[in-house]
């Protein structure tokens, strides 16, 4: 079976992005739209890796990191977010919330492939 | 297939508008003091996911112009930049300026640079006046590579030593060291030693908590730089020790600490260890059963403070195609419909009959049905409202004159053709109401009116139609200017008796400009004659309302949808026609005496004084070769664009009626004199009259009217 992702991204542009260039390095991409929605589809899917974004209405990145970590059954999904180069601090959040690691935009396909892999089994 | 990337760009796009929009309104918001918290956080997020977006498309201007921006926003989010009127300001203008570099961006075109550079020098200002405790410099990411180790660059094959101590947090946010093994695999030959002294008792282990050491040998000519790239997640979740091959001769202990000042004691790898476990088995899986109850709270309460939210976003997104396909089949349905009922009356069942009931009943739920489509057409005015500020904002600073624009109505809902095509005529009136409605400053102040005028721009509905009002407290109307302008052009004649009402309404006539030399901001070499023309192609209508001393008013009243339209059906020699009845003006019975031939083919109708010509549909149309008797017709006053009426003949009237428009030009050709048609309820054809053509045609045949016009307007 091939491997899960879940982006989590309110731009449409990042969104469409994000699910061509995974569906063509052959994941299977399923796709929320903020923080509530991704914990919504969490209830009915089991992604292997999540990539999210942090600004998003409703419920931000942190939030839904939060929420997934503190999920006994999702808390083991490892979570990439999405970060730019100068968020520092963003990024500091974001891990203390417990993501697993970052990927800096804007992205190659090439680099979000390679961040998935390395920590996805 | 389309190219798939041209396609996320053009989502891009859309999306920027979008977010434009919203930048605005929320700006907009802040500056009348009614912004909420996610007002401040949503334009922040609107400029930031322009940015994220134009950065995959690598389209740096934006990007960095987009950045600076959201710096500044970043400050009024975390308070450290209050905002102010002259900070609003300043964002706004760079919301304008933020627009054009999507424009420009979108058409390959390129933008004023000097523009984008005073708003960023502006930027640099307000960002200097805050700098007190900038938040959080961006001290540069833990670099890889750089300092300590450099010297071991250069290094060749031979083995470095690497020491991994996870912390418990490591596994905590989901990260997996048989993963980074394989990763370090990926580098070059790995020796992987697994010191589990530190584990406990199993009935002191705490199924989360981490006591495992690896020491890995790594045989790679790759740099430090690469081996720290596998531990770029965990660097701070682990004790990590990168000691470079032999030669180099760093000294054990170079110790890297996790940020909890965890103490690393360096543990020497002990030669006789068993040999490293399957790394799989390493890390113990948490055992843990989630309890049932375990649904977490915290995420309930953000999912209902969120409700409310998500009742506002509950949209889809559906292709405009498929919205039309249905229109159109809802259309069918709606003649169809009408066809069965005629069938069913023509056979003769009685009205009480359960058929004549049940169809009946299908004749509501197909009218609900089609109201229904048309709803989702349906969009609120909102998107052409909001690119009036900018307007209001640039014209106002091109005349020097201090405007404020006041909006009403904005989620008035209008069919998503209309919405395209009002934003022309409307932008037309604004400027015209800044331009020319409101005074100077100096002269608003001098006659003790506040210095900055209103302009207020307010969407209604009223009869089925949607109404837009944009007013002005300028002067009103200079009657006495409009109407010497209008004798000098020869637009009327110079003793012709004219109504206040009737003179402001002249602005509309072709040819006719109402300010004395053509200015920039208003004139653009348009006039609002071609306001009214693009207005009435609509099939819609407007008007100009003045008051001396307190200003102007504009109205325009358009149909809620192109798609259905309100026709009269009429015959003409036999043959059904319907007239849109947005031109109609009038039904007159023409009597003799009133009928003046001015030629042999063309006769005028004297009506109030004026002179109308007269047109002969079945005639003009060829459906006969004789002229019908003007006294046996039914007239009706009609009137195209530009105001130029005329009396169009027909046989009979047989009321009013609701018609699903079909094109003509998409079914069969376009034919002269006709605009589309219809199908009847008796499942027949109908041809829709294009009325300009009709008037065009027959003043064209009367010769030049501009006379006539004008006086019959009286």
């Amino acid at each position: 079976m091939s491997t899960t992702v879940l982006t989590v991204d309110d731009s449409r542009a990042m969104r469409d992005m994000l699910r061509h260039s995974l569906a063509a390095a052959g994941f299977r991409v399923i796709q929320a739209e903020d923080g509530l929605h991704g914990l919504e589809m969490l209830e009915s899917e089991r992604p292997d890796v999540i990539v999210t974004d942090i600004n998003m209405p409703r419920m931000d990145g942190f939030g839904f990191i939060e929420a997934v970590r503190r999920d006994d059954q999702r808390k083991a999904v490892p979570v990439l977010v999405l970060t730019t180069e100068v968020d520092v601090e963003k990024k500091n959040r974001a891990r203390a919330a417990g993501a697993t690691g970052w990927i800096v935009k804007p992205f190659d396909p090439v680099k979000l492939i390679e961040a998935i892999r390395r920590v996805s089994a | 297939m389309e190219d798939p990337m041209a396609a996320i760009r053009e989502t891009f796009f859309q999306e920027c508008d979008e977010q434009l929009a919203e930048l605005e309104t929320g700006l907009i918001a802040m500056e009348n003091g009614t912004a909420e918290t996610e007002t401040v956080n949503a334009v922040f997020r609107a400029v930031h996911s322009m940015k994220g977006g134009a950065g995959i498309f690598a389209l740096d201007a934006l990007v960095r112009f987009a950045h600076v921006f959201e710096t500044a926003l970043d400050k009024v989010r975390s308070g450290t930049l209050a905002a102010t009127p002259a900070v609003l300001g300043v964002f706004l203008r760079a919301a304008d300026v933020l627009a054009d570099l999507v424009h420009a961006a979108r058409e390959n075109t390129s933008v004023d640079n000097a523009r984008t550079a005073t708003m960023v020098a502006e930027f640099d200002k307000i960002n200097n006046d805050c700098e007190t405790p900038s938040p959080a410099p961006a001290k540069t990411a833990p670099a890889a590579g750089s300092g300590l180790f450099e010297a071991a660059l250069e290094e060749q094959n031979s083995a470095w030593e690497i020491s991994f101590t996870p912390r418990a947090e490591l596994y905590a946010k989901a990260n997996e060291t048989a993963i980074i093994l394989r990763e370090l695999r990926r580098l070059g030959e790995i020796d992987v030693r697994l010191d589990a002294s530190c584990l406990p008792e199993l009935s002191e282990l705490d199924p989360e908590g981490a006591y495992l050491t690896w020491h890995i040998k790594l045989t790679s000519d790759c740099d430090e730089a690469a081996i720290r790239h596998v531990f770029e997640f965990v660097e701070d979740d682990c004790v990590l020790l990168i000691t470079p091959p032999e030669p180099q001769g760093f000294v054990p202990g170079t110790v890297i600490t996790g940020d909890n000042g965890f103490k690393f004691e360096f543990f020497p790898p002990p030669e006789d260890e068993e040999p490293a476990p399957e790394p799989e088995a390493a890390v113990p899986p948490p055992p843990r059963e989630a309890p049932a109850a375990a649904k977490n709270p915290a995420v309930e309460v953000m999912a209902a403070k969120a409700e409310s939210a998500a009742a506002v976003s509950a949209t889809i997104r559906v292709d405009l195609d498929r919205v039309d396909r249905m229109i159109d089949l809802v259309g069918e349905l709606v003649i169809n419909e009408a066809m069965l009922s005629q069938r069913v009356l023509e056979a003769g069942i009685a009205r009480a009959s359960g058929v004549a009931m049940a169809l009946e009943e299908l004749e509501h739920l197909t009218r609900e049905i089609q109201d229904s489509v048309m709803a989702i057409r349906a969009q609120p005015v909102r998107s052409v409202f909001q690119r009036m500020p900018r307007l209001v904002r640039e014209v106002a600073a091109q005349t020097h004159k201090q405007v404020r624009l006041v909006t009403e109505g904005e989620g008035t809902e209008v069919d998503k053709t209309v919405i395209e095509r009002i934003a022309d005529p409307l932008t037309h009136m604004i400027r015209n109401a800044i331009d020319h409605g409101l005074e100077s400053t100096e002269r608003r102040i001098e006659i003790g009116k506040p210095a900055e005028g209103t302009v207020k721009l307010i969407a209604l509905h009223r009869s089925g139609r949607i109404v837009l009002e944009v007013s002005d407290d300028g002067a009103g109307i200079n009657r006495a200017r409009v109407r010497e302008k209008a004798v000098e052009n020869g637009v009327i004649a110079a003793d012709a008796q004219l109504s206040d009402d009737e003179i402001d309404n002249l602005i509309f006539l072709p040819g006719f400009s109402t300010a004395a030399k053509v200015s920039d901001i208003s004139g653009r070499g348009v006039g609002m004659d071609v306001v009214r023309q693009s207005v009435a192609a609509l099939g819609g209508r407007i008007s100009i309302t003045s008051r001396p001393g307190l200003g102007s008013t504009f109205t325009l009243s358009l149909p809620l949808t192109l798609a259905v339209l309100d026709g009269m059906v009429v015959s003409a020699h036999g043959h059904t026609l319907i007239i849109p009845l947005s031109a109609i003006v009038e039904t007159l019975k023409p009597r003799a005496q009133d009928v003046f031939p001015l030629d042999h083919e063309i006769n005028v109708l004297a009506l109030r004084g004026g002179y109308v010509p007269m047109v002969d549909i079945a005639n003009s149309l060829c459906y006969s070769e004789s002229f019908i008797e003007p006294e046996q017709s039914v007239a009706l006053l009609v009137e195209g664009e530009g105001g130029v009426r005329a009396v169009l003949l027909v046989d009979a009237i047989h009321g009013q009626r609701q018609v699903v428009i079909k094109s003509l030009e998409a079914n069969y050709r376009a034919v002269p004199g006709i605009g589309a048609a219809t199908v009847m309820g008796d499942g027949r054809v109908a041809l829709i009259l294009d009325v300009d053509a009709m008037v065009r045609n027959a003043r064209s045949d009367a010769g030049r009217g501009a006379e006539l016009a004008v006086t019959e307007a009286v």
